[in-house]
């Protein structure tokens, strides 16, 4: 009879972490390898295809660029909520929010103000938009003790309704033609882009100070050290006299914040009006957690690991065109890696073997 | 079957004698076992002595497959094996019961034991496995209830478990980890009597304890470990707990304080008529009266579980308290939140100290700092002072002798008792005026435990109060002014601890006698 056991591992080195993803990610890509195969798919060419399609040329890279930058936002703000355990699978309707609230301050104030007063008041609307809608399952949780991984992802679906209630409804925009969507944003509240590309500076000047402002706070300010203290051991957090409500309250509002910038983003960069859901935001709300995750919960990693994600998002929508492959291939390359960066973890904290016998005791 | 009954035979006979040759173990460069031998044979029990962190839990987990040591070897019958992990260590007939345990409380005590057994049957596993607890039971004079849920049982109930789930795995020779610190003093007398039951049976014990009473009690042998090396072993009968602790520390130890007396001060801690609930919602603590005064060290005696831990929490703010008061200084600190009470000058030492007192995967110099990083010292508005956080961190692990080879190091990898010892530098390094204090010196090696009683001595002379839960009744009357006998949440008796009443205190414990 053959048994599958496990025990913890006590002995974790830093190589042996570094390892570990660099396997899983090599493993993904061989399961990745064998889906193509079975569609007919040279795996080899598709996996070089979406790596180069992405980072191989100037105009692939802007684009992945241009993805990043939500996801490095998102994720960022994933890395803290996520320090805590505090499983926010939400961000999706909270890049919804950001982006309404932004639109709403956009269209209302947008004719009234000068760019440099409107673009960071878009910003703070976006921010407050994410935040709200990301401390409700914070309450929720501390409160009421309902589990936030469904409170989250349920406000997923009513902010996307209500977004699209809006659009087709009282917000509609006459320069639409009867089409769902609000008119254009002012030119004020419209993000400036680099030359030649759909890269929003601005947004991904946030981007990058946020990660590295948030490393800080995870790292050197008390705040960061209640949120480890919680994720690591709750009864030490109760002990200690760490308020749950205020923490909870502080992360889930920065999380949500961070989402929501990323929505002022994707509607003031690139869509210049609130369209249906699932124009402003391709998933990047999940993506960010598979980020988040690859990063280790380190914001700064994020920069790379967004990058990595971005990259794929790209390729994959450059090989969905040169092989013709469907939309959905990019959700099975990303949900096969996040997979195994999960596995991988387990098998870093847990020895596994396998016990051959055929004996029977007592 | 013949094949299967000669099968039977030929495990029980399996270890006769086990040999551990030349091992040794270092974490990152580190030694924490050198060179290290040790046998056993089938009949014997060998105690495992040494100061903390001098390396007995690795070298038992090495035993038990959970470590690969980096040099050595270890010998069954004079053969060569290798353990690579706990269930090669299981069917070679090693079993081990980890000082904490790893049952599922939620679960009943048949359904534990069933989750380990390899003989477990798919279909109907408890009618099996009860009537397997059964035998153990009868053989080893046992008194187990196997329908109890876990949560319901004492600490030496889910010890028992721990030790039926080895033997019915065919164990031969049993490795316990610390297996009295948190046990009633009769439950540990029950434990011996078991323990003495299996030798005579021909079973094999390796017995780690700081309590030389126990070791010099049930060893025949004991071996003593100093920073990882040996530093002598002996027949029991040729030595004497003052030879063994010289062995161990280096020094002399001093097994009796003289507490000198003291006028007691001010009042500090007042309680009125608490009322306190347990986990599962049922009262725990019965209208609960009593004073504290500086200069007093007041303990609280009991057979665990009678509302000890609700009482400790309750006064730290971590379970909300019904009805009634507790004042400190004459301010009200009923229900106020963990910081709030700490602020008011209350420091806490768990009851389960891995539970509530660390947070296991942070720095050492993160833990150090658990309930004070709020304070100006440590951080300003909003940033944390880290230059001052290690400092600080150096000074607690060298005044309380934190055996570590850097404070840059994550807690889970201190031994047990040096957690305890940074719990405790952690508590008692600001001058706390109350402090409370669950089983001080669960864990301690026996120099750690006179450094700590001879703090809390100091403390009460400058002018603190203490308040200690201890089930060592020796180490109650040795510390404590005055003693309250607890029992299912009321106190039975309040009284100095040179009352001659206090000869009854066996009674008052078991709820017979109230003053
Ligand atoms: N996984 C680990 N990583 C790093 N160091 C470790 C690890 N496990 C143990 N150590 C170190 O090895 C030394 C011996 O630890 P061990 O747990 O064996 O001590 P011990 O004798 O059981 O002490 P105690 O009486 O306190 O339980 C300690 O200094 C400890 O810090
Ligand atoms: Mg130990």
């Amino acid at each position: 009879m053959i048994k599958i056991k496990t025990t913890n591992r006590y002995d974790i080195t830093p190589f042996r972490s570094f390892m570990t993803i660099v396997l899983s990610l090599f493993a993904a890509l061989m399961v990745i390898s064998i889906i193509f195969l079975i569609v007919g798919v040279n795996p080899i060419y598709a996996i070089t295809e979406i790596f180069s399609g992405s980072f191989g040329s100037v105009y692939g890279f802007k684009e992945t660029v241009t993805k990043a930058i939500p996801l490095i936002l998102i994720g960022t703000g994933l890395t803290l909520a996520f320090r805590a355990k505090f499983w926010n699978i939400g961000a999706e309707g909270q890049l919804l929010m950001g982006a309404i609230f932004a639109t709403w301050a956009g269209l209302h104030f947008g004719q009234k103000l000068p760019p440099v007063l409107i673009v960071p008041l878009i910003f703070l609307a976006g921010f407050i938009g994410g935040a709200f809608w990301g401390i409700i399952p914070a309450i929720l949780k501390i409160k009421y003790s309902i589990n936030e991984v469904i409170s989250t992802l349920m406000l997923n679906y009513i902010c996307a309704e209500f977004l699209t209630m809006l659009i087709v409804g009282p917000w509609k925009g006459k320069a639409r033609f009867g089409f769902p969507g609000t008119n254009n944003l002012p030119d004020s509240a419209i993000l400036g882009l680099i030359p030649g590309s759909r890269i929003h500076y601005a947004t991904l000047t946030l981007a990058l100070i946020f990660a590295v402002v948030l490393c800080v706070i995870i790292y050197k300010t008390r705040f960061g050290y209640e949120t480890r203290v919680v994720g690591e051991n709750p009864d030490a957090g109760k002990y200690a006299g760490i308020n749950f409500l205020k923490t909870t309250l502080i992360l889930m509002a920065v999380s949500g914040g961070l989402a929501g910038v990323a929505g002022v983003g994707e509607v003031a960069g690139i869509h210049h009006y609130l369209g249906y859901p699932a124009s402003i935001s391709s998933g990047y709300g999940f993506t960010a957690i598979i980020v988040a995750w690859l990063a280790k919960l380190n914001p700064v990693y994020t920069i790379i690991s967004g990058l990595f994600f971005a990259g794929i998002l790209v390729g994959g929508d450059a090989i969905q065109i040169s092989l013709g492959l469907p939309a959905a291939t990019v959700d099975i390359v990303n949900g096969t890696l996040l997979i195994f960066l999960i596995m991988g973890d387990y098998f870093l904290n847990h020895k596994i073997f396998i016990q051959f016998s055929n004996k029977s005791r007592i | 079957m013949l094949s299967r009954l000669f099968f039977k035979k030929s495990i029980m006979k399996k270890i006769k004698c086990l040999e551990m040759k030349s091992i040794s173990k270092s974490f990152h460069g580190i030694p924490a076992n050198q060179d290290i031998n040790l046998s056993i044979e089938s009949g014997e029990i060998v105690g495992l002595l040494g100061e903390n962190g001098a390396g007995k839990t690795t070298l038992m987990n090495i035993l038990y497959g959970l470590y690969q040591p980096d040099s050595g070897q270890i010998n069954i019958n004079g053969n060569r094996i290798r353990i690579n992990n706990p269930v090669e260590s299981i069917s070679h007939g090693i079993g081990m019961v980890h000082q904490h345990f790893m049952l599922i409380k939620n679960h009943s005590v048949i359904e534990n034991i069933a989750l380990g057994y390899k003989g477990t049957p798919f279909f109907f596993p408890k009618m099996k496995i009860r009537e397997k607890v059964h035998l153990f039971s009868k053989k080893f004079d046992f008194r187990i209830d196997p329908d109890k849920k876990i949560w319901q049982l004492s600490a030496g109930e889910q010890q028992r478990v721990e030790i039926i789930k080895a033997l019915l795995n065919g164990a031969a020779l049993l490795i316990l980890d610390e297996p009295t610190s948190v046990l009633t003093p009769r439950e540990i007398k029950e434990l011996i009597s078991i323990l003495r039951g299996m030798k005579a049976k021909g079973h094999m014990i390796i017995f780690i304890s700081h309590k030389l009473d126990e070791i010099m009690e049930i060893c025949d042998r004991v071996i003593v470990l100093q920073k990882g090396k040996i530093a002598g072993s002996a027949d029991t009968k040729d030595t004497d707990k003052k030879s063994l602790a010289r062995m161990m520390v280096g020094r002399d130890v001093v097994f009796n304080i003289n507490k000198e007396k003291l006028a007691k001060g001010k009042k500090v801690l007042s309680v009125e008529n608490i009322n306190v609930n347990g986990d599962k919602g049922l009262p725990a603590l019965n209208n609960i009266s009593f004073e504290l005064f500086e200069n007093e060290i007041l303990g609280v005696a009991g057979v665990s579980g009678n509302g000890q831990r609700e009482l400790a929490e309750a006064i730290t703010g971590i379970r909300p308290i019904l009805s009634g008061k507790v004042k400190i200084k004459g301010r009200d600190i009923t229900n106020k939140s963990p910081r709030c009470i700490y602020d008011n000058g209350v420091s806490h030492v768990p009851e389960e100290r891995i539970r509530f007192g660390i947070a296991p995967g942070l720095f050492l110099y993160d833990n150090a700092i658990l309930k004070q990083h709020h304070l100006k010292k440590f951080s300003s508005r909003y940033f944390l002072r880290y230059n001052r956080i290690k400092n600080h961190t150096k000074t607690i692990v060298n005044k309380f002798k934190v055996s570590t080879h850097s404070i840059n190091t994550r807690v889970r990898n201190l031994s047990g008792g040096n957690i305890q010892k940074l719990i405790l530098g952690r508590e008692v390094s600001e001058q706390p005026q109350l402090l409370v204090a669950s089983h001080p010196t669960y864990g301690l090696d026996v120099g750690a435990t006179e450094f700590l009683r001879k703090h809390l001595l100091e403390l009460r002379k400058q002018g603190s109060s203490v308040l200690l839960f201890s089930e060592d009744l020796e180490e109650i009357f040795e510390l404590c002014d005055r003693i309250a006998v607890i029992f299912d949440g009321r106190f039975m008796a309040v009284l100095d601890s040179d009352d001659e009443r206090l000869c009854d205190i066996g009674l008052m414990m078991a709820g017979s006698k109230k003053i």
